[in-house]
C-alpha cells in the first residue's frame, strides 16, 4: 500500500480530553489531517476518557490524537489507554500533543503512546507519522 | 543620485526609483496578521484629519493615551498572573511577588474552578491545582488572600463563566477581613462572550450566561465603585489564532454588546462605562500591536461618545491590561522566549497599557518556576527604569508608519463590526460560529506559513541548532489534589447542610424568575459555605449547560 492511498483511508479521532479549552492546536491538526485526505472526527472540547474511547470504537478509528495543554496528561492518557485495552483495542495508534514536559514522554511511550508531539511540531511531520504508523499495522 | 538642478522629479520619485533599482530580500513583507507593509511611510500616508485623529494624551479620541500624564505620572501596574496548587501555595507566591516589587495581584484559577466543578468531581481528575489555584468554597478564597490587605491592594481574578460566584466569594472573604465591598479595588474578567468565541470555559448556555454577567455588572455598579466588573478580553481570541484586527474587532464588539445590554437593563451608560476595562494580547509584531492599542482607544471613545451618548469623559476611556503572547513562546530553545517577551512587553508599554503581565520563558513547557517568574518581572522593571521609554508620552505618536497602521487596523475593525451587525449582533454571530470560524481560518493560515518556512520562528523552523534542552520545570505535587479534596470535605462536614440547601433552593427560584438579580443570592449561598460546584449545578438545573458545535 502506498502512502497516498493509505492516507485516504485513515480514520482519525482528534480528541480534547479534560477541561482545558485550548483547541487551537487540535483544530489545526484536524484540518491539516483532513486536507491530507484523512477522515477526521473531532470530538470537541471537555471530553471524558470514556467519551473518547466510545468515539474511537464507534468510528472504527485507526488512530486517536489526544490534545492536552492543561498538564493533566499523566492522569488522562493512562486512563484512556487503559479503557481502550479494556475494550480489546490494541491496534489503534495513540498520539498525544500539547505542552508535555520531555521527562513525561518516555512514560507515555511505555504506556503504548506511539508518539508525542510538542509545540512547534510541523503538521506535515504528524501527517507523515500517522501514515507510516497506521500503514505498519497488521491488516484489519 | 543627488538632485540635478533641472530635474523635475520630486524627492519621493527619486527615492522610489532608487529603491526599485535595489534588490529586496525575498521574504513576505507582511505583518504577523498578513497586512502588507510598504517599504516606506511618509506624510502622504497620514489621514487628512490626522491632527484631530491623533490628538493629545488625555483628550478625545485618546489615540495617544487615556491620561494626560501617562507614565510620567505613574508607571503601569506590574501585575504577574499567578496561581497553582492550593490556596495556601498561591498565597505564598503572592507574598513573594509583592515582596519583589509587584504592585498588584492577578489570580489564575484551575480548570475545575473555571468550569464550575468541585475538586472532587470525576471531571476534575488530574486537573486540580494544575493550571491555577483550586478554589471550591469561600474558605479557599479566604486563605488565598491571607495576610494581604484587600482594602489596599488591587486584585485581578481571571475567571468568567462562574465569575459571579467567585466575586461573591471574594466579597465575603474581604468582609471577613473587615473590608466592605465599597473599598475593594480590582478586576474580575467575567467576559463571557469571548469564552464561546475562544477560551471555551463555560457553565451555561449563552443567554443565561449573559444574564448572570449583567446581574453582576449591575450589582457592582451599585455596591463596588472601585471595582472593574468585566475585563473585556481579546487576549484569548488572539491566542486562539486570530489576527490583530480580529482581536480588536471581536473584543470591542463584545464590549459594545455588554454596554447595550446594561443600557437595556435600565442602567445609565455613565454609571458603569467608567468601570469597564480591557485586556489585550501583545504579540511579536511590534508595530502592529502598538497600532492595535491606539486604534482600540479611538474606536472605544468614539463609540461610547457618539453611538451611546456617554457624557462622562471617563466613560470614553479604554483602559487595558496587556499580557505578552503565550502562543509566541516556543518549547524549543526556551531562553529565546525571554527576548520575545521583552519585545512584546515593550509594545504594550509603547501602546500605553495600564498594566502588564510578562510571560515566563518556560511556559511552553510547564507552569513557570519562581526564577522564571522573577526574570519576567525584572523584564518589566528594566523597560520601566533603564530604557527611558517611559520618559515621554506616546513616543511613537506621529510616526508615519504607526499612524497609518493605526488607521488601517481601525478601518478593518469597522468592517468586522458591519459583518457582525449584518448577522444580528455579536450574540447572534457567536451562536452562528462566525468569529470562531474567522479565527480558525486565520490560525490555520498562519500555521501553514510557519510549516512552509515562509514565516520564520527562530529555533522552530530556522536556526534550530543548539537547543539547550531541558530547563528546570515546575512540577505539581501529586498529593495536592487529595489535600484539596480533603479540605473541601472538611468544609462540607463543618457546615449547616440545611442552610446550604435552603440557600441553593432560593437561588434556583430566583434563577427561574426573569428580572431577579442573582448576586445577593450568590452572596447568601457563599455565607453558608456552599461550594462552587453545588452553586453551578443548582443554576444548571434551571439554565442547562452548553455544548459547542466546533468548526475547524
Amino acid at each position: 500500500m502506498t502512502a497516498a492511498t493509505s492516507t485516504q483511508k485513515i480514520r482519525v479521532v482528534v480528541a480534547k480530553p479534560g477541561l482545558d479549552g485550548h483547541d487551537r492546536g487540535a483544530k489545526i491538526i484536524a484540518r491539516a489531517l483532513r486536507d491530507a485526505g484523512m477522515e477526521v472526527i473531532y470530538t470537541g472540547l471537555h471530553q471524558t476518557p470514556e467519551q473518547i474511547v466510545e468515539t474511537v470504537v464507534q468510528e472504527d478509528a485507526d488512530a486517536v490524537g489526544l490534545s492536552i495543554l492543561s498538564g493533566a496528561h499523566m492522569t488522562l492518557v493512562p486512563k484512556i489507554v487503559e479503557l481502550l485495552r479494556a475494550q480489546g483495542i490494541e491496534d489503534v495508534v495513540v498520539t498525544v500533543g500539547g505542552t508535555i514536559p520531555a521527562d513525561d514522554i518516555p512514560q507515555l511511550e511505555e504506556l503504548g503512546v506511539a508518539a508525542v508531539f510538542t509545540p512547534g511540531a510541523p503538521t506535515q511531520e504528524i501527517i507523515d507519522f500517522l501514515v507510516s504508523a497506521v500503514g505498519k499495522r497488521e491488516p484489519r | 543620485m543627488a538632485k540635478i538642478p533641472d530635474d523635475e522629479r520630486s524627492p519621493e520619485q527619486l527615492w522610489r526609483e532608487a529603491f526599485d533599482a535595489t534588490p529586496q530580500r525575498d521574504v513576505p513583507f507582511t505583518t504577523l496578521s498578513g497586512t502588507p507593509v510598504e517599504p516606506l511611510y511618509t506624510e502622504a500616508d497620514l489621514a487628512a484629519n490626522a491632527a484631530e485623529q491623533i490628538g493629545l494624551p488625555g483628550q478625545y479620541p485618546f489615540t495617544r493615551g487615556v491620561y494626560p500624564s501617562m507614565y510620567r505620572g505613574r508607571l503601569w501596574t506590574m501585575r504577574q498572573f499567578a496561581g497553582f496548587g492550593s490556596a495556601e501555595e498561591t498565597n505564598a507566591r503572592f507574598h513573594y511577588l509583592l515582596d519583589h516589587g509587584q504592585t498588584g495581584l492577578s489570580t489564575a484559577f484551575d480548570m475545575p474552578s473555571l468550569m464550575g466543578h468541585d475538586s472532587d468531581s470525576p471531571l476534575s481528575l488530574g486537573e486540580v491545582g494544575r493550571e491555577g489555584v483550586a478554589v471550591d468554597t469561600v474558605e479557599d478564597m479566604t486563605t488565598l488572600y491571607k495576610g494581604i490587605d484587600l482594602g489596599e491592594v488591587s486584585v485581578s481574578m481571571t475567571i468568567n463563566a462562574p465569575a459571579a460566584i467567585m466575586l461573591a466569594y471574594y466579597v465575603v472573604a474581604a468582609e471577613r477581613q473587615g473590608v466592605p465591598p465599597q473599598q475593594l479595588a480590582g478586576t474580575i474578567q467575567a467576559d463571557i462572550l469571548k469564552e464561546y468565541i475562544a477560551q471555551k470555559e463555560w457553565c451555561f448556555p449563552i443567554d443565561p450566561a449573559m444574564r448572570i454577567m449583567g446581574d453582576m455588572i449591575e450589582w457592582c455598579s451599585q455596591q463596588m465603585p472601585r471595582w472593574h466588573p468585566v475585563s473585556i478580553s481579546g487576549y484569548h481570541i488572539r491566542e486562539a489564532g486570530s489576527t490583530a484586527a480580529q482581536e480588536l474587532a471581536f473584543t470591542l464588539k463584545d464590549g459594545l454588546t455588554y454596554v447595550e445590554q446594561a443600557i437595556e437593563r435600565g442602567l445609565d451608560v455613565d454609571d458603569f462605562a467608567p468601570r469597564l476595562s480591557f485586556f489585550f494580547n501583545a504579540q511579536i509584531d511590534f508595530f502592529e500591536e502598538i497600532a492595535k492599542y491606539r486604534a482600540a482607544r479611538r474606536i472605544w471613545a468614539r463609540e461610547l461618545k457618539e453611538s451611546f451618548g456617554a457624557k462622562n469623559p471617563k466613560s470614553w476611556l479604554m483602559r487595558f491590561h496587556t499580557q505578552t503572547a503565550g502562543v509566541s513562546l516556543t518549547a524549543q530553545q526556551p531562553l529565546n522566549n525571554v527576548v520575545r517577551t521583552a519585545i512584546e512587553a515593550l509594545a504594550g508599554v509603547l501602546g500605553g497599557t495600564q498594566s502588564l503581565h510578562t510571560n515566563s520563558y518556560d511556559e511552553a513547557l510547564a507552569l513557570p518556576t519562581e526564577d522564571a517568574v522573577r526574570l519576567a518581572l525584572r523584564t518589566q522593571q528594566i523597560i520601566a527604569d533603564e530604557t527611558g521609554v517611559a520618559s515621554t508620552i506616546d513616543p511613537l505618536g506621529g510616526s508615519y508608519f504607526v499612524e497609518a497602521l493605526t488607521d488601517k487596523i481601525e478601518a478593518e475593525a469597522y468592517e468586522y463590526f458591519k459583518k457582525i451587525d449584518a448577522l444580528g449582533g455579536m450574540v447572534a454571530a457567536v451562536k452562528a460560529n462566525y468569529p470562531q470560524r474567522e479565527i480558525a481560518d486565520a490560525s490555520y493560515e498562519l500555521q501553514q506559513e510557519i510549516d512552509s518556512g515562509r514565516r520564520v520562528v527562530v529555533g522552530v523552523n530556522a536556526f534550530t541548532e543548539g537547543d539547550e534542552g531541558q530547563t528546570a520545570l515546575h512540577r505539581s505535587d501529586p498529593a495536592m489534589e487529595r489535600g484539596q479534596v480533603d479540605r473541601l470535605n472538611a468544609v462540607r462536614a463543618g457546615r449547616d447542610s440545611a442552610a446550604v440547601e435552603a440557600s441553593l433552593i432560593k437561588l434556583r427560584e430566583a434563577a427561574a424568575r426573569e428580572g431577579a438579580n442573582l448576586m445577593p443570592l450568590l452572596l447568601d449561598c457563599t455565607r453558608t459555605d456552599a461550594s462552587e460546584g453545588e452553586i453551578v449545578q443548582a443554576l444548571q438545573e434551571v439554565f442547562g449547560n452548553y455544548t459547542e458545535s466546533p468548526v475547524f
